[in-house]
């Protein structure tokens, strides 16, 4: 009888690996525990045991072959002397079959989905300094601190694991190398101290960026946030600003329910005195961090774990950057407008595509880039254009950025309003576990698309 | 330290009787409705922060908690500005858009004024990682309450501070009350200057009704700080004649109590020694008493009769 090995899910958010090393070979016997292989994941590189014993067989891949998929056989083992057939292809995809997405759509992105690659919008097709090669979010993200860092040496990082781990999610990778850790600091698992420090530095005159290992944990330093960075130019009559970027991911990753898994933008978005980004796309990523750097005021960068993986051409000029408070028109359309953020761009785009096809609705997406402050303006001259408006978010329904979004189109707009605007949020309550319950959550492709029906009252 | 001469008790009694007098006088104001919301007076506090300025470079960073009216004039900033911001004028230190509690001179280093308990702390940490950064010599005076030594956030700052070697001096000012609550129904164990201890944060307890002793401990401590040793806490033992804001009665405590007090006044302290050692004479006391009110009454006059901000004002300064 023999067993076969599979590539394991080492992350939460882990579709595929890379076989670093085998720590085995052929005729070897192996016992459970023992250590096997070496596998690189989307987070770090993790050795891996035996759980079944036996004598190695064969190993089905060669030291490193990379983007293995999770639950891809890699190796068997079994009694040496019963004949083995050796597939050629083992049975894959258990987890992602469940996950799997309608057919025919060629921006597909789903919370498991290995290797996402973004289809830039023709707008940004037409940049001169488009790059050839095609990198991730995360890979966007530490180029452009990298950049700034070397530019001005007020600029330094610090966060949990961000220097010596590389980072939880690897977007600091390589930084403490090349900056020393004077630049990139290790802070303690101590959020209200150490963003009440970096608060205090940015007062002070440097210029920090501080990672937060996941915006859930941002709530233990919220007072910092509001009452110290947000509020102390106001409440000093100008005189002290507060030159600092809180980043990191938010809202959901894959099934790590509900203390990992909310969605902060419309909390931040409510504050005066913050600005507030959300990057869908490497190539916008790289473009507003770069200002969020620069910019003198407090800033909240709300990176998506799930999109740290999603590859797509950047601008290489290391002074480009995009405006804060601008909206991006992903898409051009006239029947209706999509209003959007962060992941929920994949998700609308999707949706788009399918609505076209099925309907025959030409839809405008709104990629919004920066919540506060919100690009009103694009926004309104949309909806006047195509007379309605679905926005489509992660955030919970309560006063979320569509709720403001909705209230200044029916201020603003509404003798152009051919229906009432709809918004696409999760579920009003806490992130479930399960991943059925985590699906029906979050918002998928055919809740925007019946959104996008109602509107345009197709029955 | 350097002993101190005749001009350094003039200096010490004129603070001192300064911030007095400037207290008596927001509270009067306040009486008058002329200042309004959270009002909370430094009145027999004075030799804590008077104390600390004689050790002070002025490239040194401060920072404190909303009990701050006596911080700031110790800095030497203007009673005039600072009674203006009290009356939320426009020639206020934060142009009337900041109050009582919420002060600041980035000019003068004096990193506030702030509302929130502890908060003052990390900021008072990160202030001192930026001297340490940009490689600079000065370290940042960080003044806590009793009540915020029971604040988390505080002792985070604590670890950070050791662990990184900040130049972060943490002067807790103990006035025995945090609002209506003793420090002995708040704090499970006593000795507050104590707690840096698990992070290998020396401290020391001293007498703050007492100017001499604070500058002694405030100048030993500032130099173990300034010379690169990481952070270090003086426990000041003070009082609060007043109530803990201005609507607070003080039920709280007896009035034998603060008589006692009241015996070992820090302003009578130090102009007793100044007789003794005949640096001042009745006379030249008394001048000094007089130039002092006037120069709050006319800091009081200012503040009632700048103007209020303009509404514009509403939307400047939120971002920059």
């Amino acid at each position: 009888m023999s067993t076969e090995i599979l590539m394991p899910a080492l992350s939460p958010t882990m579709t595929e690996g890379n076989l670093s090393k085998w720590l085995i070979k052929k005729g070897d016997t192996v016992k459970a525990g023992d250590l096997i292989a070496e596998i690189e994941t989307d987070k770090a590189t993790m050795e891996v045991e035996a759980v079944d014993e036996g004598v190695v067989l064969d190993l089905l891949f060669k030291e490193g072959e990379a983007n293995i998929p999770v639950n891809k056989a890699i190796a068997i083992i079994g009694d040496p002397n019963e004949k083995v057939e050796v597939k050629k292809e083992a049975p894959i995809e258990k987890v992602i079959e469940e996950k799997k997405i309608e057919k025919n759509i060629e921006t597909k992105i789903e919370n498991k989905k290995a290797d996402i690659i973004d289809t830039p919008s023709p707008k940004i097709e037409e940049d001169r300094n488009l790059s050839s090669v095609e990198i991730t979010m995360r890979q966007a993200l530490r180029d452009t601190m990298a950049e700034e860092m070397r530019k001005d040496n007020k600029v330094f990082i610090l966060g949990e694991e961000v220097a010596e781990y590389q980072g939880a999610y690897k977007v600091t990778q390589g930084l403490l190398e090349e900056f020393g850790k004077e630049r990139v600091l290790d802070t303690p698992i101590s959020e209200h101290g150490f963003t009440g420090l970096a608060v205090g530095a940015a007062f002070k005159g440097l210029r920090p960026i501080l990672e937060f290992m996941t915006f859930n944990f941002s709530m233990q330093a919220i007072d910092q946030i509001i009452n110290s960075a947000a509020k102390t130019l106001y409440m000093s009559g100008g005189q002290i600003n507060c030159p600092i970027v809180f980043r990191g991911p938010n809202g959901a990753a894959a099934q790590v329910a509900a203390q990992h898994s909310q969605d902060f933008s419309s909390w931040y978005s409510q504050v005066p005195g913050l600005k507030v980004i959300a990057p869908s796309t490497p190539y916008n990523a790289k473009g507003l961090l770069r200002s969020a750097i620069s910019d003198p005021n407090p800033v909240i960068f709300l990176e998506n774990e799930i999109l740290y993986g999603l590859k797509g051409p950047v601008n290489n000029d290391v002074n480009f950057s995009i405006p804060i408070g601008k909206a991006n028109i992903e898409k051009e359309g006239k029947d209706l407008t999509i209003v959007t953020y962060s992941i929920m761009l994949q998700k609308s785009k999707e949706a788009a595509l399918r609505l076209k096809e099925e309907y025959n609705l030409d839809i405008e997406i709104i990629d919004l880039q920066t919540l506060r402050p919100l690009d009103t303006e694009t926004i309104l001259n949309s909806v006047k254009k195509t007379n309605r408006l679905i926005t489509v978010e992660e955030s919970w329904p309560f006063g979320s950025v569509g709720s403001e979004i909705s209230n200044i189109v029916q201020r603003d707009a509404f003798d152009y309003l051919d229906s009432p605007v709809i918004k696409v949020n999760s579920a009003d309550v806490p992130m479930p576990y399960a991943l059925s319950l985590e699906k029906l959550y979050l918002p998928q492709v055919d809740d925007i698309i019946n959104a996008a029906k109602k509107v345009s009252y197709i029955k | 330290m350097k002993k101190l001469q005749k001009a350094d008790y003039i200096k010490m009694y004129s603070f001192m009787l300064k911030i007095r007098r400037f207290e008596e006088r927001a509270a009067q104001l306040y009486g008058m409705g002329k200042i309004g919301g959270f009002c909370h007076l430094y009145i027999g506090q004075e030799a804590v922060v008077v104390g600390v300025l004689m050790t002070i470079d002025k490239n040194d960073s401060v920072v404190t908690t909303y009990r701050d009216h006596g911080h700031m004039i110790a800095r030497g900033l203007d009673p005039k500005r600072i009674m203006a911001e009290l009356t939320g004028r426009e020639d206020g230190y934060s142009a009337g858009k900041g109050g009582s509690m919420h002060m600041f001179s980035k000019e003068n280093n004096f990193y506030g004024g702030h509302g929130i308990v502890g908060a003052q702390v990390p900021i008072g940490t990160g202030i001192a990682f930026t001297h340490k950064y940009n490689g600079e010599k000065n370290i940042c005076r960080t003044y806590i309450g009793d009540g915020a030594m029971n604040n988390g956030q505080v002792f985070e700052a604590f670890n950070l501070a050791s662990l990184w070697k900040l130049p972060v001096l943490y002067i807790i000012e103990n006035n025995k009350y945090g609002m209506g609550t003793s420090v002995d129904r708040a704090a499970a164990g006593l000795d507050l200057y104590k707690r840096g201890e698990a992070f290998g944060i020396p401290g020391e307890k001293v007498d703050g009704m007492n100017v001499f002793s604070v500058i002694e401990a405030a100048d030993k401590a500032g130099k173990y700080v300034r010379e690169g040793n990481g952070p270090y806490i003086i426990e000041v033992q003070t009082y609060r004649y007043r109530g803990h804001s201005m609507s607070d009665p003080a039920k709280y405590r007896t009035k034998e109590e603060l008589d006692n007090y009241k015996q070992t006044d820090p302003i009578e302290i130090v102009k007793a020694e100044m007789l003794k050692k005949k640096f001042a004479t009745n006379d030249e006391i008394e001048k000094i008493n007089k130039d002092t009110l006037e120069e709050i009454k006319n800091a009081a006059e200012f503040a009632i009769n700048s103007p209020f901000p303009k509404d514009s004002e509403l939307y400047t300064d939120v971002y920059l």
